[in-house]
C-alpha cells in the first residue's frame, strides 16, 4: 500500500535518498537545494541510513568526492543548484567520462550574475553537454519518482552514466504537495544492490581511473560515452515501465497533454507545465485546439519521438526558461527546431524566453503565448521567432 | 622495530619502473619511499593531482601503479581521495569489504600550495583517514616551470623570470607545513630524500598508520626546473637540510619535534650555487639578495628551534 504524504520537493528527494540508503552523499549548501543535505544529515544523525555523509567545503569538492566514492565502488549522491552546479562544471565532465553513475538532485535556480536565488533553468541547461542524463520534474511526485528511477538508469550496464534529476527551485522544492511514497522495502528492491564491474576497492582486480588519454585512444572513449547516452533512451523507457508496474504512475520520454488533436502547442519543461495545463483546459472549453508537450528527458534528447509527436501541429511555441545568448533563441528551441527539420518542416515555430530569475509565470503569460500562436495561424505570418514573454522592454 | 634499510628496500615497489618521469627527478623516489611504508599485506588506493607524476605514470592503456589509482583533476586530489575513503568506511560498515585499505593522495606544489589548497584543507579538516603527500618541487613543472606560492624568493621561473629590473620571484615561499600544522590534525611532517631514507620512511609510516588525516611535505627537486646535474639529486636534498632551508621536523598531536640539526649550519649560497634557477644571484652586485635569503632562513630556523623546544 503506497504511503500518502505531504512533502516539499526537497524533502521528497531527501526521503528518496533515505529509502535508497546510498553509500556516500557529499554535498554543500546552496539555496534552494540546501534542505536536501539538511534533511539527509538528520537521517544520518538519527541512524536512519548507513550512509557516509561528507560535508565538503565546496561543490567542486562535492563532485570530486562523489567521483572518488563512486569509483571506489560506492553508490553516491549529491544535490546542488545554480552556482554550485557551475562550480562542479569541470567535474561533471570527468564524472561522465569516467563512467560513474552518480545521482544528483539539481534544484534549478538562475545562474549568477547578477546574483539571484530564484528559479530558471540556466544552471542545468548550461550542463546539457556534460554527458549527464537529465530528467526534469513538473512536481514533487515526479521529482521523487524520477530520483528513484535515476539510480537504475545510470547504473544499467548499457548506460553507466551519471544522472541529474531537475526540479524548479522554490516552486516545487519548497512548496508542500500531496504525494505518494513507496514503502522502503519496495524502493530497496527496485534499486537493488550497486554492483559495479570495476572499482577501486576490489583487491582481486585493482584498477586505475582517470588516465592521460592521448589522441590514439581519447576519440574511441568519447565515442563509447556517446553510445552510452544513445543506449540510455531505451533503458529510461524500460525502467519507467517497471516503475509503472510498481506504482501505477506512467513515465515516458515526455508527456503529451491534449496534444494528439491539437493545432497549436507549446513545449515546456518543469513546473510551468502545470500552469499551461490549466490554460489548455480553459482554451479547450472555448473550442481552441491547444496542447502541450512537456519534456521529461532532455539528455538524451528524444528528437525522433518529439518530431513524431509534434508533426501535426500547425503553430508551435518552444518555451525556454534559460537565455542561451546565441542571439537566435534558447537551448530547447534550438534542439526542437533541429528535431523538426526535414521531418515536420511545415510547422511554424517560435521561441519564448520566460520566467528568468524567478519572474512569476502566470496563466495570463501562457494564454498570451497561445493567442500569439492563434494569430500566426490566422495570418500565416511567422514574424520574429526569438521572443520574450513577461519581460518589461 | 628499528629501521633496517636493506629490509625496507627489499619490499616490492608499488610504483613500477618504466614510467616517463625524468632522470634525476625527486618525485619517483619520494613516491616509492612513501609507498614502501605501507605494510605489504595492506591494500591501498592512491590518488594524484594532475601534474608530472600523474601524466607520466598513467598514460592509457598503461599504468605504473600496482595499487588502485585515481586521478580526476588538478585542484582536488584531497577531495577525490576523501570520497574514496568515505566509500570505504561505508562499505566496511555494511560488511561488503574485508581488506584493510590505506588512502594516499599525491600532489605537486602547484596542486597543493595553490589550486588544491582548499580541497586539501577540507579533506584534512573533515578527518578522513588518509595521507596527503605534497612532492614539493617549487614550481609548476608540468606546464614548464611557472612560479607557484611554493617557489622561493628570487628564483628564476618562466613566470617570475629574472630580468634587468626584477631579480626573479618577488615573494617568499609559503609555509604550507605550518599551515597544515595549524589545522590541528594528528600528524604533519616535513622531510626530503635523506641518504638512508630513514626519515622519509619513518614519517610515511607514522602518517599512514596514524588514524585520521596526515600531511607530508616532501622536498622533491626537479632537474629541469632547478637546473642541477641529474646525479646531484641526493646532494641537493642534503644541502637543503644542512643550510636549514628545508628543515626536517614533525608535528605529532600538536607537539613539534626537530628531526635533524646539522652539525655545521652551511651558508645558503652552498645550496643556491649548484642550481641554475639561482645563477643570477651570483652576479656581481647581487650579494644583497643572497644576504636577504640568508636572513630569512636564519629567522625561520630560529623560530622552528623555539617551536621544537631546542636551544637556539
Amino acid at each position: 500500500m503506497a504511503i500518502r504524504e505531504r512533502l516539499s520537493g526537497n524533502e521528497a528527494i531527501a526521503v528518496a535518498m533515505k529509502q535508497i540508503n546510498p553509500d556516500v552523499v557529499a554535498a554543500f549548501p546552496i539555496t534552494p537545494s540546501t534542505e536536501i543535505p539538511q534533511y539527509f544529515s538528520q537521517f544520518v544523525s538519527n541512524g536512519a541510513v548507513e550512509t557516509e555523509f561528507v560535508a565538503v567545503e565546496s561543490e567542486h569538492s562535492a563532485m570530486s568526492a562523489c567521483i572518488g566514492a563512486q569509483a571506489a565502488g560506492g553508490r553516491t549522491m549529491t544535490a546542488t543548484s545554480a552556482n554550485g552546479l557551475a562550480l562542479m562544471w569541470e567535474m561533471l565532465y570527468i564524472a561522465s567520462a569516467s563512467r560513474l553513475p552518480v545521482t544528483m538532485a539539481c534544484v534549478n535556480r538562475s545562474l549568477s550574475g547578477p546574483l539571484n536565488i530564484h528559479n530558471d533553468h540556466s544552471d542545468s541547461m548550461g550542463a546539457r553537454d556534460s554527458g549527464w542524463i537529465q530528467l526534469y520534474s513538473e512536481n514533487n511526485q515526479e521529482a521523487y519518482d524520477n530520483f528513484i528511477q535515476a539510480v537504475r538508469i545510470g547504473e544499467h550496464s548499457d548506460v553507466v552514466l551519471p544522472v541529474m534529476v531537475c526540479q524548479d527551485g522554490f516552486i516545487t522544492s519548497h512548496a508542500v504537495e500531496n504525494l505518494e511514497l513507496l514503502e522502503d522495502e519496495k524502493v530497496k528492491a527496485f534499486v537493488g544492490e550497486y554492483k559495479p564491474e570495476h572499482y577501486l576497492l576490489n583487491s582481486k582486480n585493482p584498477i586505475a581511473v582517470g588516465p592521460l588519454d592521448l589522441p590514439n585512444y581519447f576519440f574511441e572513449h568519447r565515442r563509447q560515452q556517446a553510445q552510452a547516452m544513445i543506449n540510455s533512451k531505451n533503458v529510461i523507457l524500460e525502467v519507467a515501465k517497471e516503475f509503472e508496474k510498481l506504482t501505477g504512475r506512467k513515465y515516458e520520454l515526455f508527456e503529451k497533454y491534449k496534444l494528439d488533436d491539437a493545432e497549436i502547442a507549446i513545449v515546456i519543461i518543469n513546473s510551468t507545465a502545470g500552469t499551461a495545463k490549466t490554460v489548455i483546459d480553459e482554451l479547450r472549453d472555448k473550442g481552441i485546439k491547444a496542447g502541450l508537450l512537456k519534456i521529461r528527458v532532455f539528455r538524451p534528447f528524444p528528437a525522433e519521438e518529439i518530431a513524431e509527436a509534434l508533426k501535426h501541429i500547425k503553430a508551435l511555441a518552444v518555451m525556454d526558461k534559460a537565455e542561451g545568448f546565441s542571439a537566435v533563441g534558447g537551448p530547447l528551441f534550438n534542439d526542437i527546431k533541429a528535431a523538426l527539420y526535414g521531418v515536420a518542416d511545415g510547422i511554424k515555430v517560435v521561441n519564448y524566453i520566460y520566467g528568468l530569475g524567478g519572474r512569476d509565470v502566470k496563466a495570463d503569460n501562457i494564454e498570451f503565448v497561445y493567442n500569439e500562436l492563434q494569430n500566426i495561424l490566422k495570418t500565416g505570418q511567422l514574424g520574429e521567432t526569438y521572443r520574450y514573454v513577461g519581460v518589461r522592454e | 622495530m628499528a629501521y633496517n634499510l636493506k629490509e625496507i628496500m627489499e619490499r616490492p615497489d608499488r610504483l613500477n619502473g618504466g614510467h616517463r618521469m625524468c632522470a634525476g627527478c625527486g618525485a619517483p623516489p619520494v613516491v616509492r619511499s612513501v609507498l614502501r611504508a605501507i605494510k605489504p599485506e595492506d591494500e591501498a588506493v592512491i590518488g594524484a593531482a594532475t601534474g608530472c607524476l600523474e601524466v607520466s605514470t598513467f598514460i592509457y592503456p598503461y599504468t605504473a601503479w600496482k595499487d588502485s589509482f585515481i586521478h580526476t583533476a588538478f585542484e582536488n586530489a584531497g577531495a577525490t581521495v576523501s570520497g574514496a575513503e568515505a566509500a570505504y568506511v561505508a562499505l566496511k560498515r555494511k560488511g561488503k569489504i574485508d581488506d584493510t585499505y590505506k588512502f594516499i593522495a599525491f600532489g605537486g606544489d602547484g596542486g597543493t600550495y595553490d589550486i588544491g589548497l582548499q580541497s586539501l584543507s577540507g579533506a584534512m579538516e573533515r578527518g578522513h583517514d588518509m595521507v596527503y603527500v605534497c612532492y614539493d618541487n617549487e614550481a609548476y613543472m608540468n606546464t614548464g616551470i611557472q612560479r607557484s606560492s611554493s617557489t622561493p624568493k628570487f628564483c628564476d621561473t618562466t613566470t617570475s623570470p629574472q630580468g634587468t629590473v626584477i631579480p626573479g620571484k618577488s615573494q617568499f615561499k609559503k609555509d604550507l607545513t605550518g599551515v597544515m600544522a595549524a589545522h590541528g590534525i594528528p600528524y604533519v611532517a616535513q622531510t626530503t630524500l635523506t641518504q638512508n631514507f630513514k626519515d622519509i620512511h619513518e614519517k610515511s609510516e607514522k602518517a599512514i598508520y596514524t588514524k585520521g588525516p596526515a600531511f607530508l611535505n616532501i622536498l622533491a627537486p626537479c632537474p629541469r626546473g632547478w637546473r642541477y646535474e641529474t646525479p646531484d639529486l641526493m646532494n641537493i636534498c642534503k644541502l637543503a637540510m644542512d643550510t636549514c632551508i628545508w628543515p626536517l621536523y614533525e608535528v605529532e598531536n600538536g607537539v613539534w619535534k626537530l628531526n635533524y640539526k646539522p652539525k655545521k649550519k652551511l651558508p645558503v649560497s652552498d645550496y643556491l650555487e649548484p642550481q641554475g634557477r639561482f645563477k643570477h644571484l651570483f652576479k656581481k652586485g647581487n650579494e644583497h639578495l643572497i644576504e636577504e635569503i640568508q636572513k630569512d632562513v636564519d629567522r625561520k630556523w630560529e623560530d622552528l628551534l623555539k617551536k621544537c623546544g631546542e636551544t637556539v
